[in-house]
């Protein structure tokens, strides 16, 4: 994270999503469908680097915060009737109010323990998820009913399942999210975040309360899963517990690893490498989770700070 | 059923699952506490070793109890030479980078887990146990393998403790978890240490398979619980220490048995588990381990 | 906008993309994608495509193959006798890794990408519910072999059917009669912690009670164990029948370990195949299971009174007398299920045929041919056995077979009536929009 001018990178930040914006309008519809769930999901990732990216916290639990949202706002609608704005700030409080309790216990651990600490409080939430079945339909999920699925903004009303609407607010949200990244990350706390990650003790001794700013970053990062997890109820309509599995836990670790930890714009590129590779190789061979298998070998031989680290070591510096 | 006979079961299957536990997790701790590298194909190993005991004992005709022997000897020999190759191939050329290497191993848990679904199948196999006494309690009937299997981990963990407290490879790799730079100043061969002790580690995770699989079945999906619950025991029990690892492994194995006699499997699954990381987050040095270096 | 209709709505948005395109398009000359190009297929030479979820990796896998065995000999058969409506049908593979959320990928790719003309042959009801979104949102008829109760309980959408497998809540209501007049009238339920257990659940005491029988215990057993001994102290003493149903790849390791907890001393005995789908009934340590009872959709092994229509079936589906592949005893198939790939691929022949279906332009006109249907006789079409369907719920409903082991095979000793299944629909899909 070198000093160049911030113009630079708010201007490629800005770029981005207007490509996004204008590939809309460009895509077939198979990959205009894909690309709507990919940055929804890529949100997920960000939230993921965030804290594994900025501040080095190595969580294997992930997918609770995911899920918080994810069943906040999808029982919200169900259960409770609720409109979908509502719902959608009922998932992310959801997502928060766990993330601060997690964070207040989890990060009493540090490294190895961290991970394993959070793996448990994910299985913990998986389990009470079976456990509540009566409520949350159990390991078959349930759907969110598609009259439901409508965003009332004064006199409009944007039908959430048509696949334009959709895809404009997974872009509104993936924009809004990306570009608080940056802000964040460009930001004096984003300074302290990487100090944590580089030598806690040295950030400790400058006068800095790292506990404190930790604690922020995770409830910023799981407020931002959980963001996702609540767009993905309401944007695509199912909720099942799958998705609050330890698979959902590993699954941003690997977009992020892969587009780059700790670059913005890393979890992005991660996610569509990750579906395009899957969507690929799946159409020529069932054995797809091998050529997955070996891609991360290879990637993580050969490119070990993921695409766009790489990328920024080698030539792009300035990179955020 | 009275309540003592019922607890005399869950003790029993505790100590089973215990005794299976310890092995698996004992593998894990090892590459874990030398290596400092986080496993995450250990479970795949685990699974390998119980496709290939169904492999050996169903290519040797004759009677159940040879093709089980064969697959003993045969199955980890195979798993811990993989294990060996993946180690050079991968880890190595890795510096066992802790990141790094957990996204290595979760690509070999891809790797191992579609092979062995395109050449083994999506199916649950049974093999047949070398013996099938059944031994009659007065309020029911166990398994006389079952017990088997409590003897047999015991024996292989004090072989292993006796391994690494009083032979020289013992030494060594103790010498090398402590320090490994100082261990490769006195002219230890920390490199060849690693590969062993990751081929050490995955055999016995197959080890135990092995022992398993006559009471469980092989199948390819098989390696993700022992992969969580070895974690919370190598975590319990406290890095790389082996008696650690053993009270741990009965620890969870007895209480997973006794809690679900008074709560639904569910909600006791859901108990054990925050219990273990409450443990964790209080103490993680884990019960018995000392404070980290 | 015929067939996306649902898609948008001019009077919501002002924008919509494809306008848009057609301006960009056109100010930019560019060239359209292919996959902009819409369906002008009114072809009635071009196959009728069906995309076929299929879970070929994932917990489902063991299904995954001997569903596609399956539905690979009906095509072939359809196809030899001239096919729907005189097209030929192609069938697309997409691999959902039994996973819901790659399910509905797979349904959205199946409708944009491949455009096929309906999507088929899911089993597992979690990926069942997690794509049926996607395939209302798509407008794409979506026909399920998956026994579960989730499409007659009409919480899916209109899009949704199961017209070739009667649902599991049927199944237990057909099952109780016999279990009370010939098992016992005290009987303890196993069944796996989740939903498909808790149909069992919710659905067996009723039944029984209303036949004189009843419950006396409810064991529930997590998906996730590979153990089960110690949830056998649970049982009551005083049991006659223990009814189990387990499913997953730990299942032979429940039903040996029962018998290793009783020895001689076993309560009757009476299960769900899917506790034994794909397993050999004489794997070592089953040996104690001669003379329980199951449930099967559809029988596994040759019966001595098979319908010629039923000996075609199995010949046609490559399965030996014994319901192994022919050719490789080991491979035992998941017979009391499969044949619904079979059957439901007639079901949409018929409707086809009946809708007078051309192209994707009809799915509407498809979904209210397949409503308006009402029963199937049994035949080729229908070798499992006769069926009525009820267009209001999506759902059919069918005769089940109670088996008894014998000398290591399965013996059909009952076979129940369609009238033992029906029960009051929970609701009415034809209600709403299509």
């Amino acid at each position: 994270m070198s000093e160049a001018s911030p113009a630079k990178a708010y201007a490629l930040h800005l770029g981005v999503i207007a490509l996004l914006f204008v590939l809309s309008f460009m895509l077939p519809d198979y990959y205009h469908g894909l690309l709507a769930r990919i940055m929804v999901l890529a949100v997920f990732a960000m939230g993921y680097n965030m804290l594994f990216g900025y501040v080095g916290l190595f969580s294997l639990g992930h997918a609770m915060f995911f899920g918080a949202g994810l069943y906040g706002a999808g029982l919200a609608i169900i259960q409770l009737g609720w409109s979908v704005p509502l719902a959608l700030l009922g998932g992310i409080a959801c997502g928060a109010v766990l993330a601060l309790a997690i964070g207040l216990l989890a990060l009493r651990t540090t490294g190895v323990a961290f991970m394993i600490v959070t793996m448990m409080f994910a299985q913990v939430f998986y389990l009470l998820i079976l456990y509540f079945a009566a409520w949350t339909g159990g390991d078959q999920g349930q759907v969110v009913p598609q009259p439901a699925r409508v965003l009332n903004l004064g006199a409009t009303s944007l039908d959430l399942t048509n696949p334009t609407v959709r895809y404009m607010s997974a872009l509104v949200l993936f924009a809004l999210v990306l570009l608080v990244t940056l802000a964040v990350v460009r930001s004096r706390y984003g300074r302290v975040l990487v100090a944590i990650r580089e030598n806690e003790e040295r950030t400790k001794m400058l006068g800095y309360d790292t506990f404190s700013n930790k604690l922020i970053a995770v409830v910023a990062s799981g407020t931002i899963c959980a963001a996702s997890g609540a767009a993905y109820a309401v944007l695509f309509g199912y909720v099942g517990s799958s998705f609050a599995s330890v698979q959902y836990s590993i699954l941003p670790l690997l977009w992020v690893l892969l587009g780059g930890a700790a670059t913005t714009l890393g979890p992005l590129i991660g996610t569509v490498f990750m579906y395009y590779v899957i969507d690929v190789t799946s159409g020529y061979t069932s054995a797809y989770l091998l050529i997955v298998g070996i891609a991360l070998i290879l990637l993580v031989l050969f490119f070990p700070k993921g695409i766009l680290g790489s990328i920024r070591q080698r030539w792009l510096g300035w990179l955020p | 059923m009275h309540f003592g006979p019922h607890l005399l079961l869950a003790a029993l299957e505790g100590l089973v699952t215990s005794a299976v536990l310890a092995l698996t997790a004992l593998g894990l701790s090892l590459v874990f506490g030398v290596m400092r590298v986080v496993n995450v194909a250990h479970g795949e190993f685990f699974m390998l070793g119980a496709v290939l005991a169904w492999a050996i004992s169903t290519a040797i005709s004759g009677h159940p109890a040879l093709g089980f022997l064969a697959a003993l000897v045969i199955a980890p020999l195979i798993v811990g030479a993989i294990a060996l190759v993946a180690e050079r191939l991968v880890l190595r050329r890795l510096n066992y980078n802790p990141e790094a290497t957990i996204v290595a191993t979760i690509g070999m848990l891809y790797i191992i887990q579609q092979l062995a679904l395109s050449f083994y199948g999506p199916e649950a196999r049974p093999v047949e146990p070398p013996f099938s006494y059944r031994i009659l309690l007065p309020w029911f009937g166990y398994s006389g393998y079952k017990l088997s299997i409590i003897a047999a981990s015991a024996l292989l963990l004090i072989a292993t403790w006796l391994v690494l407290t009083r032979t020289r490879i013992g030494l060594i790799m103790r010498a090398t978890q402590y320090d490994s730079e100082t261990a490769q100043a006195f002219g230890i061969p920390v490199d060849r240490v690693y590969g062993g002790v990751f081929a050490l580690g995955a055999m016995l995770a197959a080890i135990a398979a092995v022992l398993i699989v006559p009471i469980s079945q092989a199948h390819y999906l098989m390696g993700q619980d022992p992969l969580l619950l070895s974690f919370i025991v190598v975590i319990i029990g406290g890095l790389g220490s082996l008696r650690g690892t053993v009270v741990a492994a009965v620890l969870i194995g007895l209480s997973d048995g006794i809690i679900s006699m008074f709560f639904s499997p569910t909600l006791a699954k859901i108990i054990a588990t925050l219990l273990v990381a409450m443990v964790l987050v209080f103490r993680p040095q884990g019960l018995f381990g000392t404070a980290s270096r | 906008m015929a067939d996306k209709n649902g898609f948008f709505d001019l009077s919501k948005t002002t924008l919509t993309r494809r306008t848009a395109l057609k301006g960009l398009a056109a100010g930019a000359g560019l060239a359209v994608a292919p996959g902009f190009v819409r369906y002008s297929q009114a072809q009635s030479s071009a196959p009728i495509k069906i995309g076929f979820q299929s879970h070929r990796t994932g917990i489902g896998a063991a299904y995954g193959r001997w569903y596609e065995k399956t539905t690979a000999a009906a095509v072939k058969a359809i196809n030899a006798a001239g096919g729907i409506n005189g097209r030929q049908i192609e069938v697309i593979i997409e691999d959902d890794g039994t996973d819901p959320g790659r399910g509905a990928e797979v349904v959205g790719k199946f409708a944009t990408q491949h455009k096929t003309d309906i999507v088929f042959g899911t089993l597992f009801s979690h990926v069942v519910i997690g794509s049926a979104p996607a395939a209302g949102e798509n407008k794409m008829p979506y026909f399920v072999v998956s026994e579960g109760h989730h499409v007659a309980s009409t919480k899916l959408n209109r899009y949704v059917f199961q017209p070739g497998i009667t649902d599991v809540k049927s199944q237990i209501q057909s099952m109780a009669p016999w279990i009370a007049a010939n098992a016992g009238k005290k009987v303890t339920q196993i069944f796996p912690d989740f939903a498909f257990g808790y149909d069992h659940r919710d659905y067996l005491p009723p039944a029984l009670k209303a036949q004189g029988a009843e419950v006396i215990a409810q064991i529930a057993i997590p998906p996730t164990e590979s153990s089960f001994t110690k949830y056998f102290p649970q049982i009551p003493p005083e049991t006659e029948v223990i009814y189990h149903v387990m499913v997953g790849p730990a299942v032979l390791t429940f039903v040996k370990e029962l018998g290793e907890f009783y020895g001689s001393n076993l309560p009757q005995l009476f299960g769900f195949m899917d506790s034994l789908e794909a397993t050999d009934i004489n794997s070592p340590g089953l040996e104690f299971l001669d003379g329980s009872h199951f449930w099967e959709g559809s029988p596994r092994y040759a019966q001595a009174d098979d319908s010629a229509a039923q000996k075609a079936y199995r010949a046609a589906v490559g399965i030996d007398d014994n319901g192994a592949a022919v050719g490789d005893p080991k491979d035992v198939s998941t017979a009391s299920h499969m044949f619904g790939c079979w059957e439901t691929l007639y079901v949409v022949k018929k409707a086809m045929e009946d809708a007078g279906y051309k192209g994707p332009e009809d799915r509407a006109k498809l979904v209210e041919a397949t409503e308006a249907l009402t029963a199937f006789a049994e035949g080729p079409e229908h070798p499992q056995g006769p069926k009525t369907f009820n267009g209001k719920i999506h759902q059919c409903f069918g005769i089940q077979n109670i088996s008894k082991v014998e000398g290591g095979k399965l013996k059909v000793v009952h076979k129940t009536k369609i009238e033992d299944g029906l029960y009051e629909p929970e609701g009415d899909y034809t209600t709403q929009a299509l």
